[in-house]
C-alpha cells in the first residue's frame, strides 16, 4: 500500500469507528457503485458515519490529506453521483437517519440526512402533513441525495422540486467547517444560499442536517386515466389541460412498451393502448369536484378512447406502483437499458416525442417512453443487449442523440437525475464557456483543492 | 427579439472601472437603491425592460431584469394567468430584477410558494464583468449549480441581472377575504397555525392590527362554501369582503398602504413561535408590524425617528435577519451605528457565503450588504 494510503487509513482508524471504517474490497464491495451500474470504482475507505461529528472529522481527514471524498446516501443515483472516486473516501449517511423535529405549527420538519424520503411523510402524518417531493425511488433514496441531486418526482408539477422544499441546512464544508445556511422560516433574508447549495451533487461538501417544508394532507385525491392512440395525441391533451388553466398535481405519460414492461411486473391493470395519461387532483373535496368535472370535458374532447377515474386508494396505489416501477419493470423487456433524462418545453413534447420514434427506428433500438409530461420531463429507457457487440455503443449513442434534441427544442440535458459522471460532456451544450467557467470558480471559492465528489458535473471534457 | 449588447456592455464597463456600482431600477425600496458613500455610484438598469419570451401553454416568462411588475402582470392577466409570488409594491414601480434581488414576496405567496420557488433563469453580469447564465426556460432543469436561485435576496450584490425567467400559473377565478376578529393574540396565532394546517387551502394568512386576514381563491363556485367551512372551526366575529373590497385589502398589504409615515420597513423571515418574542421587542419603540405567510414573514414599520441599532438587537436576539427595504430615516447618526447596513440582524451564509461572494465578485465591485 502507498504511504499516502497507510496514513490517511491511520488517521481514519484514531476516529474509533470500530466496525464503521471499511477497508477491505469484500466489505467496500456495495459502495463501488450507485444505479448507473455501468460505472463502477474502488474508495480508498468507506466511513459509516453515525453522529455529524462523524462526519466533521472524517471530512478533515480528507482536507489534511489532500484525499477526495464521497457523500454517500442510498446510493440509487442515476448518473454515477455516488460512485466513489478512485483512491478517496465514502462517507455514507443512511445511519444519520433520524427526524430531529416536526413542527406542525410553522408546517416543517429537520431531519438528519441519511432519512428515506417517505419517512418525512410517516413521520408528519399524525399532523395531518407531508413532504411533497416524491422521487420514483422514494422509498429507498435519502433526503441528502434529494437535497444533492434536487430530486423531482411525478407530483411535482404543482409542488415543486425538492430545493423549493429545503428551507434550512447544517454543512459540512470541504475543509470540515460547520456552516448553517436558511433558517426554518420560509422567507429567506439575504442571498439564497439554500437554494444554491440545492443541486449542487455534493460538489459543495455534506449536509448533516435539513429543514424541509411540509404540506397538508389533502382531503381528497382522485387520478384520472385516459387512453389515447398516439402519444402525440396524449401529449396534445396535457397542452389542453394547461391551457385550461387546470393545475394537476402530476400528469404523466407512459407509451405502449412502458405498460407492457409494467404489466409484466406489478400488474397495474392499465387499460391497454399506445398511451396512457395519468392525472391527479388534489385538494379539498369541493375543488376536486369542480375540477374534476371540468377535466372529464377536457379528457372527452381531447380524443381519449377510454377513460377512468378513482378516488379508491387501493386503485390509486396500484397505479402510482405500476407507474412509479417502469424504469426497473423495463428490465423484463431486456436485458439492459438505459434510463434517460431530459426536459423539452411543454409545449414541444409533441415534436420531441416524434423525433424520438424516428431515432429509435432509424438506430433499430427499441425505446420506451414514461415521463412527467406536465413538466416536458422525457425519461426515455433505451433497451438493448449488452451481449451484442457494439449494442452499449449505439445505446449511448442515441441516448446522447435524445439529449442534443432536447437542447436543441430549448430545453435541458437533466431534469432531475443530476450531471453526475454521466452528463459532464454535454453541460457545454447548454452553457457558454463563460458560463461553466463562472461555476468553476464558484466550486473552487468552497473546496481550492476540488475534494469533494470530485470529477462529478464539472469537468473540462467537451464534446462538439 | 430586443438587441441588449449596448446596456450589457455598459453593465460590464462600469463593473470594471470606476467606483462601486450598485444596480437600481424602479427605487421602490430606496433602502436598498440608495448608494451610500462617495465609492459608489448607483447603475441605472431600468432601460433593460420589455417581456422577451410568453407563451401562456407554455406558463413560462423570459423578460429583462428592469421591466416593471405590473407591466408583466398585465401581460399575464390577458391569459388568466399570474405570478404567484405576489410581488409587492407593482403599483408603485417594482420590476422584476429589484423582486427577485430583494425577494420580495407578497402576501398571495402562501398559496403556491415565493420568489425563490418561480425564478427558473438568470442571466447577468457578475463583478468581473462576464455575462453569464444559469438556470433556462423550462420550468424543470438540474443542470448546473442554481444561479437563479442565488439572485434571490442578493441585493445587487452578486451581479447586475439583465434578463429572467419565470414559471407562471393560472391564476384563481375569483378571491374572497375573511377578516376574523379574535380576543386575543393567543386566540390570533392558534386560529392562523390551524387555518394553516387545512383541510381548506387558504391563498395569503395575514395577522395586522385588525386581526386574522385570510383569502381564499379559487372556482367561483366552489368559493361561498369553501369560505362556510372555514368560518365553521373559527369562534370570531368574521367579516367578508368580496369584489372591489377583497382587491383592495389585499392591494392595501402589497403597496404597503398601512406603514405609517416616515417609518423604515424592514422585511424579517421568522416563524409562528417567534411572534410574541417580537411584539415583545418592538413595544418599547412603538412600531408597527405586520405578519404575513402564516408568520413566516413580519414587515415591520420602525419608527424614523428611531436607532434602527435597537432594531438589528431586537433582530438578534431572535436569531433572525431583516431587510431594509424603504425609508431613511430621521436619524442619520444613528443609522451610521448599523453601518447604513440593508441586512441587519442575525447574519446569514457564513463563510459559505463570504466564498461564493469571492467567486462571483473577487474585486469587491458590488455593495456586500
Ligand atoms: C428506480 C429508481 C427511480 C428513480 N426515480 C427518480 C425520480 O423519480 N426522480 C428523481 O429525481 N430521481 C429518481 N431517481 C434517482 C435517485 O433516486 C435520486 O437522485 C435520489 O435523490 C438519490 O438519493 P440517494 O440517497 O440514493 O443518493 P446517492 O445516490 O447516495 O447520492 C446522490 C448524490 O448526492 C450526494 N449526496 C448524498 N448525500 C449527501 C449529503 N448529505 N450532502 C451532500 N451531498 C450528498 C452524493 O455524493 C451524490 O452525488 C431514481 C433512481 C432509481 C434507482
Amino acid at each position: 500500500m502507498h504511504d499516502m494510503e497507510e496514513r490517511v487509513i491511520g488517521a481514519l482508524a484514531q476516529l474509533e469507528l470500530g466496525d464503521r471504517l471499511l477497508t477491505s474490497p469484500a466489505a467496500m464491495a456495495s459502495f463501488g457503485s450507485d444505479a448507473l451500474t455501468a460505472f463502477h470504482q474502488r474508495p480508498l475507505a468507506v466511513v459509516l458515519a453515525e453522529s455529524v461529528d462523524d462526519v466533521v472529522r472524517a471530512v478533515r481527514i480528507c482536507h489534511r490529506e489532500r484525499v477526495p471524498f464521497v457523500a454517500r446516501g442510498s446510493g440509487t443515483s442515476l448518473s454515477g453521483g455516488s460512485l466513489p472516486v478512485e483512491g478517496g473516501i465514502v462517507i455514507a449517511l443512511n445511519r444519520l437517519n433520524r427526524v430531529l423535529s416536526v413542527d406542525p405549527d410553522a408546517r416543517t420538519a429537520t431531519v438528519q440526512p441519511g432519512v428515506i424520503n417517505l419517512d418525512v411523510s410517516r413521520a408528519a402524518a399524525s399532523h395531518g402533513l407531508a413532504y411533497a417531493p416524491d422521487p420514483s425511488s422514494q422509498s429507498i433514496c435519502s433526503i441528502g441525495g434529494n437535497v444533492a441531486f434536487n430530486s423531482g418526482g411525478a407530483h411535482c408539477l404543482k409542488h415543486g422540486m425538492t430545493s423549493n422544499h429545503v428551507i434550512g441546512m447544517t454543512v459540512v464544508l470541504p475543509d470540515g467547517e460547520l456552516v448553517t445556511l436558511g433558517s426554518d422560516s420560509t422567507e429567506p433574508a439575504g442571498p439564497d444560499w439554500v437554494g444554491m447549495f440545492c443541486g449542487s451533487e455534493g460538489l459543495f461538501g455534506i449536509a448533516v442536517e435539513v429543514t424541509l417544508r411540509l404540506v397538508p394532507v389533502p382531503e381528497a385525491v382522485r387520478t384520472s386515466l385516459a387512453v389515447y392512440d398516439s402519444l402525440q395525441a396524449a401529449g396534445d391533451a396535457v397542452a389542453q389541460i394547461v391551457s385550461a388553466g387546470l393545475l394537476p398535481v402530476a400528469m404523466e405519460i407512459m407509451d405502449a412498451l412502458a405498460i407492457e414492461a409494467a404489466e409484466a411486473s406489478v400488474k397495474p391493470n392499465y387499460p391497454s393502448g399506445a398511451a396512457l395519461l395519468i392525472v391527479e387532483l388534489e385538494g379539498e373535496r369541493e375543488v376536486v369536484d369542480g375540477d374534476a368535472a371540468r377535466l372529464d370535458e377536457l379528457l372527452r374532447a381531447s380524443g381519449a378512447s377510454e377513460t377512468t377515474a378513482t378516488e379508491d386508494p387501493d386503485a390509486r396505489g396500484l397505479i402510482w406502483k405500476g407507474r412509479k416501477s417502469a424504469f426497473s419493470a423495463v428490465g423484463w423487456l431486456a436485458p439492459d437499458y438505459i434510463v434517460q433524462d431530459g426536459v423539452v418545453p411543454r409545449t414541444r413534447l409533441g415534436e420531441a416525442l416524434a423525433e424520438i420514434d424516428r431515432m429509435s427506428a432509424e438506430a433499430g433500438i427499441r425505446v420506451a417512453n414514461v415521463f412527467h409530461a406536465g413538466d416536458g420531463n422525457l425519461h426515455p429507457l433505451i433497451l438493448f443487449d449488452g451481449r451484442e457487440p457494439g449494442a452499449v455503443e449505439r445505446a449511448e449513442h442515441l441516448a446522447g442523440e435524445i439529449l442534443r434534441l432536447c437542447v436543441s427544442l430549448g430545453g435541458s440535458i437533466t431534469g432531475e437525475h443530476g450531471i453526475g459522471v454521466e452528463k459532464r460532456a454535454y453541460l457545454s451544450l447548454m452553457f457558454s464557456p463563460d458560463d461553466l467557467a463562472l461555476m468553476g470558480d464558484v466550486r473552487r471559492s468552497i473546496d481550492p483543492l476540488e475534494l469533494a465528489n470530485r470529477g462529478k458535473m464539472l469537468v473540462p471534457e467537451t464534446v462538439s | 427579439m430586443i438587441d441588449t449588447t449596448d446596456h450589457v456592455e455598459a453593465i460590464a464597463e462600469a463593473i470594471r472601472v470606476g467606483p462601486r456600482v450598485l444596480p437600481v431600477a424602479g427605487g421602490t425600496k430606496p433602502g436598498l437603491s440608495r448608494a451610500s458613500g462617495p465609492d459608489v455610484v448607483a447603475l441605472d438598469v431600468s432601460g433593460l425592460r420589455g417581456i422577451i419570451e410568453y407563451d401562456p401553454a407554455e406558463l413560462t416568462l423570459t423578460a429583462l431584469a428592469g421591466t416593471p411588475v405590473a407591466e408583466v402582470a398585465q401581460a399575464l392577466a390577458d391569459h388568466d394567468q399570474y405570478l404567484p409570488f405576489d410581488p409587492p409594491l407593482a403599483a408603485a414601480g417594482a420590476t422584476l430584477g429589484g423582486v427577485v434581488a430583494a425577494a420580495t414576496s407578497g402576501a398571495n405567496a402562501l398559496r403556491h410558494g415565493g420568489v425563490r420557488d418561480f425564478v427558473i433563469g438568470v442571466r447577468f453580469v457578475d463583478g468581473t464583468g462576464r455575462l453569464v447564465s444559469g438556470g433556462g426556460k423550462i420550468v424543470k432543469n438540474a443542470a448546473g449549480f442554481d444561479l437563479p436561485k442565488l439572485m434571490v435576496g442578493s441585493l445587487g450584490g452578486l451581479g447586475v441581472m439583465v434578463q429572467l425567467s419565470f414559471k407562471v400559473f393560472p391564476r384563481p377565478r375569483a378571491t374572497t377575504t375573511l377578516a376574523f376578529d379574535l380576543p386575543s393574540r393567543e386566540a390570533q396565532l392558534e386560529t392562523m397555525a390551524r387555518l394553516n394546517r387545512g383541510p381548506v387551502q387558504v391563498d395569503a394568512l395575514d395577522l395586522d392590527r385588525s386581526g386574522v386576514l385570510v383569502r381564499l381563491g379559487g372556482d367561483p363556485d366552489a368559493l361561498a362554501a369553501r369560505a362556510r367551512r372555514l368560518c365553521e372551526g373559527v369562534e370570531a366575529d368574521v367579516q367578508h369582503f368580496e369584489g372591489a373590497a377583497d382587491a383592495a385589502v389585499w392591494r392595501d398589504a402589497a403597496e404597503l398602504s398601512w406603514v405609517p409615515a416616515g417609518s423604515r420597513v424592514v422585511r424579517t423571515g421568522l416563524t409562528l413561535r417567534d411572534v410574541p418574542g417580537l411584539d415583545a421587542a418592538l413595544a418599547p419603540f412603538a412600531a408597527t408590524v405586520r405578519y404575513s405567510l402564516a408568520a413566516n414573514l413580519a414587515w415591520i414599520a420602525w419608527p424614523g425617528t428611531r436607532d434602527l441599532a435597537d432594531l438589528d438587537a431586537a433582530l438578534r436576539s431572535l436569531g433572525r435577519t431583516g431587510v431594509v427595504l424603504t425609508g431613511t430615516g430621521t436619524n442619520a447618526a444613528t443609522d451610521a451605528r448599523t453601518g447604513g447596513s440593508r441586512l441587519i440582524g442575525a447574519p446569514t451564509g457564513g463563510s459559505f457565503g463570504s466564498r461564493i461572494r469571492s467567486a462571483l465578485d473577487p474585486h469587491a465591485r458590488f455593495l456586500e450588504s
